[in-house]
């Protein structure tokens, strides 16, 4: 306030004030922005509570593991589609896994440098496609083709083999839980591979080179030198992609079948948690019927949440370790 | 595809909807409800804004949507394809008329046997529908169908995977005719299918179902079978007679019944018409008596006034049935008493 003119270090000390106050503003409003997504979270988490009460208040623990969902009667439990779930993504992760090591190794290792890129811009894309379209397709296109040749072949194969037969019984039909791990895999690959493919790229080059100088094979240099130094990152990545399948909604729902119930086959169709609450919401009845479904939806938010806290803890310790 | 199609429609017609609140028309209503009506109500939406130049939107949310939404007041009708009780209307001060029909149909794939081959009667078909039948060849399904060569394949039940107004007319056609049926699977929108089951989203879903799974039996709309140009079921009605379902039959079923009723809501399945398609159903709408907006109340009398005189034919190239001009009449009447 004084009334001469300011001098030179005023200015400046005015102009450092000013760069405090618009700092300190940016922090605040960034700061807004970050806690919206934890109060969305807890907001998601506190009515999908709040809704699904009346249900685990009428059948308590048991709906965790109560095989019925049968909506006339209001008689609900998850197990069918806990099932159905978890079942169809370890068959995605059964297929998905050796392959996408396989395209990650072929990609870091032994792949020509020209084909490096379109390679894995190929796969990237591939993460790219809506889920839609490989509903559609795996409903059109390749449920038909796997009921003609597949499931029959694979009947006449494995049919007799006791346990296993059991597995691939009844009418080849083309569309059940099998089918939907095979489109899952699909889904899932291009993001196993692609943080496989980062993580096998992590290794210090000086550590293989006196591998190789010692002569090792490649085989050998994979699996005693990278498959060591990334095992960590490499399970953070698998865990992302059983994220991914475990929530997977239209692809599940167009060729799961859509049937609540546990059939030992995998054959026969079934239902996963995701699917049965697209399937059901539009129409259902108020009370139990919709206090069921979001009790569906807290069961899948509760594993999806613990799957992806195990993969963020691994990927965190794989980090660690390799900064060591 | 047919799912996002729809959903695109809903997303341009909210669109347009917001767009139009802005320049307050007083003459734009809105209705939400019933999926099953929701091509033709469009279709008469677009006709009638061509006509008068008065904008309709509706949104196919499911009947139970429907239901809280006008009971809500956020819509100015409802459409519902499970009817509401005399009770509930009153209570709520609701009137509910007809607007169109349709016939769940049952349609199979057995190589070998087209439309109307293989003959059913209800009871057969609730067995076939609860699971107790399994194979083409059972004894129960020959003997309705002397002299035809019915293949060892097992039956594959398609239905629908979604909770729907389609199952629940089909449903509670077979849990009439067999108790069996009523306990083992039940009757409503979302049913326990039986274990040799497969569910599809919606009446594609079931359609694209039966014709990828050979040995399948399904229940889908008449419209989406003749769309999909798929093999019917004959089916016996109450006069003894197997029908092949087409939209006359369905029509028969509504001139045999007795609208005359508060809620205009009689149970259409099951007819005695001798040419009636037995599993005939309708689709509702929900107005308040007395609205709030007198000019929005009219505007919805007026809209499905114009529809039900106009709209007939652009109903039947779409695969519903229109109401038989008596029952037009009633509900023309009835809908006076919207003020």
């Amino acid at each position: 306030m004084s009334e001469t003119a300011p001098a030179e270090d005023d200015i400046h000390a005015r102009q450092v004030r000013k760069f405090k106050v618009q700092d300190m503003l940016f922090h605040q409003i960034t700061l807004v922005f970050a806690f919206i997504v934890l109060a969305a979270l807890a907001g998601i988490l506190i009515s999908l509570a709040v809704e699904a009460m009346p249900v685990l208040k009428q059948f308590g623990a048991s709906f965790l593991w109560t095989n019925v969902w049968n909506v006339p009667e209001d008689q609900y439990g998850a197990l069918a589609a806990i099932y159905g779930t978890v079942v169809s993504s370890v068959i995605a992760l059964l297929i998905a896994v050796p392959v996408s090591f396989g395209i990650a190794l072929f990609l870091t290792e032994t792949c020509p440098v020209w084909l490096r890129r379109p390679l894995g811009t190929a796969v990237e894309l591939l993460a790219g496609v809506p889920s839609i379209i490989y509903g559609i397709w795996g409903l059109f296109v390749f449920a038909p083709l796997f009921s003609a040749h597949v499931q029959p072949a694979l009947q006449a194969l494995l049919g007799d083999v006791p346990v296993v037969g059991g597995w691939f019984e009844g009418p080849p039909i083309g569309i059940g839980i099998l089918t939907a791990g095979i489109v899952l895999s699909l889904m899932v690959i291009p993001f196993i591979a692609s943080v496989m493919r980062d993580v096998f790229e992590t290794v210090p080059p000086p550590l293989k080179e006196s591998a190789y100088g010692i002569g090792c094979t490649t085989w050998e240099v994979v699996t005693r030198i990278v498959l060591p130094y990334t095992r960590v990152g490499v399970i953070g990545g698998i865990m992302l992609g059983l994220g991914r399948a475990l929530g997977e909604t239209m692809a599940v729902t167009f060729v799961i079948g859509n049937a609540n119930r546990i059939v030992g086959s995998l054959f026969a169709p079934g239902t996963s948690i995701a699917s049965t609450l697209a399937n059901e919401f539009g129409e259902a009845d108020p009370g139990l019927h919709i206090s069921a479904l979001f009790a569906l939806g807290l069961v899948l938010f509760i594993i999806t949440f613990i799957v992806l806290a195990l993969s963020q803890w691994m990927i965190r310790r794989g980090v660690a370790k390799q900064g060591t | 595809m047919f799912v996002s199609k729809r959903l695109f429609f809903k997303v341009t017609s909210f669109a347009a909807a917001l767009a139009a609140s802005g320049a307050v028309l007083a003459a734009d209503i809105t209705g939400a409800g019933a999926t099953f009506p929701y091509a033709v109500y469009t279709k008469w939406a677009e006709a009638y804004k061509a006509a008068t130049g008065n904008q309709v939107n509706y949104q196919g949310i499911g009947s139970s949507g429907g239901i809280k939404q006008i009971k809500a007041k956020t819509v100015d009708f409802g459409g519902t394809d499970a009817p509401l009780k005399e009770e509930e209307l009153d209570a709520a001060g609701l009137v509910q008329v007809p607007t169109v029909m349709g016939g769940v149909t049952i349609v199979m794939n057995v190589p070998g046997f087209s439309s109307g081959q293989i003959k059913l009667d209800g009871a057969t078909a609730a067995d076939v529908f609860r699971g107790a039948i399994r194979k083409w060849n059972d004894p129960a399904i020959a003997k309705l169908n002397p002299g035809a060569k019915l293949p060892d394949l097992a039956v594959t039940v398609a239905h629908r995977s979604d909770g729907s107004g389609t199952t629940f007319a089909f449903t509670n056609y077979l849990a009439k005719q067999s108790m069996s049926f009523k306990r083992d699977v039940g009757a409503g929108t979302t049913v326990n299918w039986p274990v040799n089951g497969v569910g599809g989203k919606g009446n594609p879903g079931v359609a694209a179902n039966v014709q990828k799974i050979a040995g399948a039996v399904g229940y889908v709309d008449i419209a989406d079978a003749m769309k999909n140009k798929m093999d019917f079921v004959a089916l016996k009605n109450k006069a003894g007679n197997y029908i092949v379902p087409n939209q006359d039959a369905v029509e028969a079923a509504a001139a045999g019944a007795n609208f005359k009723v508060k809620g205009m809501a009689p149970d259409l399945l099951d007819q005695t018409h001798k040419d009636a398609w037995p599993i005939t159903s309708a689709t509702y709408i929900l107005v308040y008596e007395k609205g709030s907006d007198a000019a929005k109340q009219k505007g919805v009398v007026d809209f499905f006034t114009w529809s039900l005189n106009n709209g007939g034919k652009m109903a039947e190239d779409l695969g519903f049935v229109k109401l038989p001009p008596s029952v037009v009449k009633m509900v023309e009447a009835e809908m006076k008493n919207i003020k």
